[in-house]
């Protein structure tokens, strides 16, 4: 619908405005929060300009050098353990769902249609429904305070493989009997055709898988209990001292910050693929 | 370079009381470097025999032969064959070069060899610009030489064609035909082309095979199709309009059809006194006229049975309703038995 009339744009545009103002402003309060002292921050009413230790706590944050009552861990050390994290699981997950379309689209076996029916039932049973079974047997395995138990339990994924069954079922057959003809083995194939043509796809489901492994907190804060190994989400959260004891509230939000920031640049930088791999059919 | 031989081929999908069975037994031999088309209309099973030949199809019964070779069991890639597909099927990321040497690459050719065979079958298509690009930067003739030169690089001993032209428009359909033509003559390589257009049909083999239903109805040379069909369904099937076929017109009894050509019908003129001396004549009742540039059709009513006559514009239009009387020579008719369909000496 195209409406060329002044008035109705003013009015879409205070209502735009309104949505980024509902959206922006807790964020900016909390940048806010992050530059002032701790006194400073729980004053009522709190400030709301920018303060002057912006250098001074993030550095704090970062490095981790001071006493408080809460965690007082670097948190550099807990975005590094959250990146390999979160790129482990968005790539474990690529890596293992494409393989298993793979299967399951080209190749015939026994209960092929049981098979991917099963895949498909593990969408209903996510980590939070067999949170028990599953902390017992990475425990059992040894595996608590390592990347391994951050990673491996939330690495299988339906929904990308879903969405890879799909893709792969667009595909001409022509194409896989000219391959065939041109003498590539199912491998072959894989490797050549297929990985090239879900190139698209792979992007946007990493700028999915990336997110969601970044902002992983129940698992993590089950299996982790060695400051060492803190993702920055739980990291937040254990800073955050309880009872009487006094918050570090401006080293919080900095953290806050901080942890915003690598989402928000996979998002930036990928969101170009990540569209064109929603939208795009290049066949 | 090889032959092919087909023996008592069958095909049946699903099993047991469910199945359905495509292809009956049919058998064929084509020589070391001839052209062969299949043709039949849709679903007779034409695609399918070819996707056996190529091995992209099991054989269920019957053995196919390619050269010396048994190939039933061959994957297709063992078979030294090339296919040319309907929609192309170019790996639509890998640029022209690569989509052509994307099977030698495979067969582990030296990249020297690669190069030169890429670059001579490009010259010889006039791709020889387009190297860099990727499929979707071209246009659909160009893919389609594109879909040829990779037949043509792996220098196969039989080329396969799976009505390679229906994508293309009239103009480049034409055009191209005339390229495979000439490819062939120079290359020489046994080819099997299949197709449901009987002017492409005609146009290019050097046999025929007509299919219908999962039957061979005849193979021969164009010529041998067109002017002695094996059996009313080869004389409905091939020629445009399609030879004209009598049950109950003066000359048919009981136990025959008449087929006779619409060139082959005459129109009498008025000023021609005297009966036919050397033919048949029949009374008709025009109901339809087509000009189609050099010729006109004319569609008549011999009692119920509905005629094409094929005339020359310069002749004089027949009226709307009016009465003609038709005439033919012997030699041009054709007949045929009413309960069996085939052709009568």
């Amino acid at each position: 619908m195209i409406e060329r009339n002044r008035f109705l744009d003013w009015v879409s545009h205070g209502v735009l405005l309104l949505g980024v103002a509902v959206v922006a402003f807790p964020v900016y309060v909390t940048f806010v929060a992050s530059t002032h002292t701790m006194q400073e921050v729980v004053q009522v009413p709190m400030p709301l300009l920018p303060g002057e230790h912006f250098l001074e706590n993030y550095a704090s944050a970062l490095l981790g050098d001071r006493n408080g009552s809460g965690s007082t861990a670097s948190v550099a050390r807990m975005m590094g353990v959250s990146l390999v994290c979160a790129l482990l699981i968005a790539f474990g997950k690529i890596a293992i769902s494409l393989l298993s379309a793979f299967a399951i689209v080209y190749f015939k076996f026994p209960f092929r249609m049981a098979v991917f029916w099963m895949i498909f039932v593990t969408l209903m049973l996510p980590v939070e429904v067999r949170i028990g079974p599953t902390y017992k047997v990475v425990s059992d395995l040894g595996m608590l305070n390592s990347f391994a138990g951050l990673t491996l339990p939330l690495i299988a994924s339906a929904t990308a493989t879903f969405l890879f069954r799909q893709f792969f079922m667009t595909v001409p057959d022509e194409l896989v009997e000219a391959a065939r003809i041109d003498g590539a083995g199912p491998m072959r194939f894989f490797k050549d055709v297929l990985v090239p043509l879900s190139v698209t796809s792979m992007a946007a489901l990493f700028v999915i898988q990336f997110i969601y492994g970044w902002n992983q907190y129940l698992w993590p804060l089950l299996v982790t209990t060695n400051e060492n190994m803190y993702p920055v989400v739980i990291g937040i959260k254990r800073m955050i001292s309880g009872g009487d004891a006094q918050t570090e509230w401006n080293i919080v939000m900095a953290t806050a910050m901080l942890a915003m920031v690598p989402p928000a640049m996979v998002v930036i930088g990928m969101q170009k693929w990540f569209v064109k791999g929603l939208v795009d059919t290049e066949k | 370079m090889a032959a092919i031989e087909l023996n008592n081929l069958v095909k049946r999908y699903g099993l047991g009381a469910r199945a359905v069975q495509v292809l009956h037994g049919v058998s064929a031999e084509i020589h070391d470097g001839e052209f062969v088309v299949l043709v039949g209309p849709s679903g007779c099973g034409k695609s399918t025999l070819l996707r056996m030949v190529a091995g992209l199809e099991d054989i269920t019964e019957g053995s196919i032969r390619i050269g010396k070779k048994i190939v039933n069991d061959l994957e297709p890639a063992e078979r030294d064959i090339a296919m040319v597909f309907q929609n192309y099927a170019l790996y639509p990321h890998m640029s022209v070069f690569d989509n052509m040497a994307y099977g030698l690459k495979i067969a582990k050719v030296s990249i020297e060899d690669i190069k030169k065979r890429v670059h001579a079958a490009a010259s010889a298509l006039e791709l020889s610009h387009l190297l860099e690009r990727k499929p979707r930067e071209l246009s659909g003739g160009q893919r389609q030489r594109v879909a040829m030169g990779r037949a043509i690089v792996r220098q196969p001993q039989v080329f396969l064609f799976d009505e390679p032209l229906s994508n293309l428009d009239a103009k480049l359909r034409a055009h191209t035909r005339l390229e495979i033509q000439k490819l062939h003559r120079e290359l020489g390589t046994t080819s099997l082309f299949v197709t449901h257009d009987q002017v492409e049909a005609m146009t290019l083999a050097q046999r025929m095979l007509v299919m219908n239903e999962g039957r061979l109805q005849q193979f021969g040379t164009p010529e041998e199709v067109y002017n002695r069909p094996a059996n009313t369904f080869v004389a409905g099937f091939i020629g445009a309009p399609p030879m004209n076929l009598l049950r109950d017109a003066n000359g048919t009894d009981s136990e025959t059809i008449l087929g006779i050509r619409p060139e082959h019908l005459h129109i009498k003129n008025a000023s021609q006194s005297g009966g036919v001396i050397d033919g048949y004549s029949w009374v008709a009742q025009v109901y339809a006229l087509e000009m189609l540039g050099a010729e006109r059709l004319v569609y008549a009513r011999i009692g119920q049975e509905e005629v094409v006559v094929r005339t020359d514009v310069a002749s004089e239009v027949p009226a709307i309703g009016g009465t003609l009387e038709l005439i033919a020579n012997h030699h041009q008719l054709h007949w045929f038995d009413k309960k069996t369909g085939l052709r009568q000496k």
